[in-house]
């Protein structure tokens, strides 16, 4: 099977280039806004889009993702209209991968295999649930993968060698390397430290292999870019977000451009970094 | 339900962490190398007899065991059935039952060479044992506890910092105990390398949930050997409050392969299981949360609904893995009882007893008062009288004034 992701990272490849990742919140701060920075983010130069799924109990992200999420389930967020969201954003962009982010709690509760389904025929490529490790696979990475949908997995820096091949076993799409052993938010990692892990786990993989947690600005995406086959951002986004609201937390005319625009200027940043040669 | 009894009630979890379908090891990545190696420190301690005899002298002369088996005479007169025993772990040193579990696991985190102990905590009673252990050993502390327990419980807060624990006041979500584990995950997943996270009752990914339960045993194997003692043969009840579950597993656990014991577990109602409570069991449906799965309260889109009690210690939106086993086979039985229950039983205990319970055990108080006078008075009933009530004093106190007025 080829996903829309399979295909992208091999038009990158031809080019030389590495994908810029974005995550936004679905629903965040509200439904309407949302769709339209989903739409925005690959006009700005998004090459893949990570969708957060909304949780009240984020265990592995920091204060901003955890806020956002809030404000998108106080919002009417839920996953049911976080897949009708995908389906709106597909109605006009068959090629962008777009892949799904969260916790297993609201997947189970929806019931794995109408989740599956659902998902695939709303045209999400890809799942990544942070709670799931590979000792929990028969949940949902195996049947996902059945489904026809890429499964991502984390690898962190205690994943040691003689873990990641269970954590690569049923991986596809790409491998998400988080960068630092901490949530979403915090400090970033230095570039250097962070392409020697990448270069161990290429010894056990081809697939490609994107960085995030903790890349704020278009110069440390860059330099991620030089080591990795993908600089993912996602707080700096959210934050951009939230600083754009009102008072009471609601979108105003400026919120969708502050988002676009940190957007044009990390996928500048990704597009200038020079490909560490293979 | 139609699930096949099985042989043993004591033998779970199997070898990935589950019962039945609860249990398991919903987590982070970055967590995972860490639990698979606290699974082979405890794997390798449990068969150390040093390690053993070195908690034994502790449990014995630090922790003030064994707790006594205490016949409330004039509880049982008073109710005129069962008559009611109370197991007195509000005896423990630190006042609950929380230590025995806090010691096993900051001997374990000696054995991995950790230094830096984390926990999480609703009433304060965890976060003041493992404040206190840590103390004891010269390791540093930090306790997560929810903006809104840290206001009701003030002299617990004051206690944790007098032993030099820094507590960590968590202003995210509910503010609450669920909130306090996320953060205490949180902080675990960002200091792996040094930290270990010491858990506060019977939840949480593979192996803490059976960990927890193993420690707190030594409750219902004491129990076994002084109801032998004093009236030579098996209880016919037991009866326990439900947080997470430590010290009602620990009660139970031994009882479970001994089908004449009944054995009843009794939820938070709150103000009622049709308002706010805490009842996962009676209230809630099995979904994932903080490493396992297990019942929880939530909405119809699998968002996790705020739980409430009067009691901190049982505010919590799930239960152990192992209850919510138990009771879809029919082990146990779940009850529940309400915030105004809590605190009739709470004075009931204190005028009658002289023994002025926390507002946890005083939830299983209240069931005891509705079970022991249906029960005849050859009945041997066993209250896990789980913790004492001086952090609620002051709650107390001002609810019973505000009442007189
Ligand atoms: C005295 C006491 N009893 C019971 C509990 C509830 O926890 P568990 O159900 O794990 O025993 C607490 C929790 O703080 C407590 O302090």
């Amino acid at each position: 099977m080829t996903t829309r992701i399979d295909t992208r990272f091999a038009e990158l490849k031809k080019q030389g280039r590495a994908a810029f990742v974005t995550y936004v919140m679905a629903g965040d701060p509200d439904i309407t806004t949302s769709l339209e920075i989903v739409k925005a983010l690959p006009k700005a130069g998004a090459e893949i889009i990570e969708l957060g799924i909304p949780f009240t109990d984020p265990m592995a992200d920091g204060p901003s993702i955890q806020a956002a999420g809030l404000r998108a389930l106080k919002g009417g967020m839920t996953l049911k209209k976080t897949l009708e969201l995908v389906r709106a954003f597909r109605k006009d962009d068959n090629a962008t991968p777009l892949v799904l982010m969260g916790y297993y709690n609201p997947i189970y509760i929806y019931g794995v295999d109408k989740f599956l389904a659902d998902a695939k025929s709303a045209g999400v490529d890809g799942l990544i649930v942070v709670d799931l490790p590979p000792e929990e696979d028969d949940e949902l990475c195996i049947p996902a993968l059945k489904a026809g949908l890429n499964f991502i997995r984390l690898a962190t820096p205690t994943t040691d060698d003689k873990r990641l091949p269970a954590v690569l076993t049923n991986t596809s799409g790409f491998v998400y390397y988080v960068s630092i052993a901490g949530i979403t938010g915090a400090a970033a990692a230095d570039a250097n430290v962070v392409g020697e892990a990448v270069a161990r786990i290429k010894r056990h993989t081809g697939l490609p292999i994107c960085v995030g947690f903790g890349i704020r600005t278009p110069e440390a995406a860059r330099a991620i870019a030089e080591k990795a086959d993908g600089s993912v951002v996602g707080t700096a986004l959210v934050d951009a977000l939230k600083n754009s609201l009102d008072a009471e937390g609601r979108a105003t005319a400026k919120t969708v451009n502050a988002v676009a625009e940190l957007t044009a200027a990390l996928a500048q940043g990704v597009k200038a970094a020079k490909q560490a040669a293979e | 339900m139609n699930i096949a009894k099985p042989n043993s009630y004591r033998s779970g979890p199997d070898e990935r962490g589950h019962f039945g379908i609860f249990g398991g090891r919903f987590v982070a990545e970055t967590l995972m190398p860490l639990i698979l190696d606290l699974e082979k420190a405890y794997t390798a301690a449990k068969a150390d007899p040093a390690f053993q005899a070195e908690m034994n002298g502790y449990l014995k002369n630090y922790v003030g065991r064994p707790s006594p088996l205490y016949f409330a005479e004039r509880l049982t007169e008073h109710l005129g059935g069962a008559k009611i025993y109370l197991k007195r772990e509000e005896l423990n040193h630190t006042g609950s039952h929380k230590v025995n579990n806090v010691l096993g696991q900051i001997m374990l985190a000696r054995r991995m060479g950790k230094k830096r102990i984390i926990a999480e905590t609703g009433a304060g009673q965890h976060g003041v044992a493992t404040a206190t252990l840590c103390a004891r050993f010269g390791l540093e502390c930090v306790v997560y506890m929810g903006a809104v327990d840290v206001e009701r419980q003030q002299p617990n807060v004051i206690r944790m910092e007098m032993l030099g624990a820094t507590v960590m006041p968590v202003q995210s979500g509910t503010r609450t105990l669920k909130d306090a584990m996320n953060e205490a995950l949180r902080d675990w997943v960002t200091n792996v390398h040094n930290t270990f996270y010491c858990i506060g009752t019977v939840a949480g990914p593979h192996p803490y949930p059976t960990l927890v339960r193993d420690f707190q045993s030594i409750i219902g194997n004491e129990t076994k050997a002084q109801m032998q003692e004093v009236e030579g043969r098996l209880p016919d009840s037991l009866v326990a409050c439900i947080g997470g579950g430590s010290n009602a597993m620990g009660l139970f656990h031994p009882f479970l392969d001994d089908p004449s014991v009944e054995i009843f577990g009794v939820e938070a109602a709150g103000h009622g299981l049709t308002q706010l409570h805490a009842a996962s069991i009676a209230g809630g449906r099995p979904g994932v949360l903080h490493g396992n799965r297990t019942y929880l309260l939530m909405d119809a889109d699998g968002q996790i609904q705020d739980a409430h009690s009067i009691s901190a210690g049982l505010d919590y939106p799930g239960i152990g893995p192992e209850h919510s086993w138990l009771h879809e086979v029919g082990r146990v039985n779940y009850l529940s009882a309400t915030d105004d229950e809590a605190l009739a039983a709470f004075q009931l205990l204190s005028k009658l007893e002289g023994i002025i319970p926390a507002l946890e055990p005083a939830h299983a108080i209240a069931k005891v008062m509705e079970l022991a006078p249906k029960r005849p008075k050859d009945h041997l009933m066993v209250v896990n009288l789980s913790g004492r009530g001086d952090k609620d004093v002051p709650q107390v106190g001002d609810i019973l004034r505000g009442k007189s007025k």
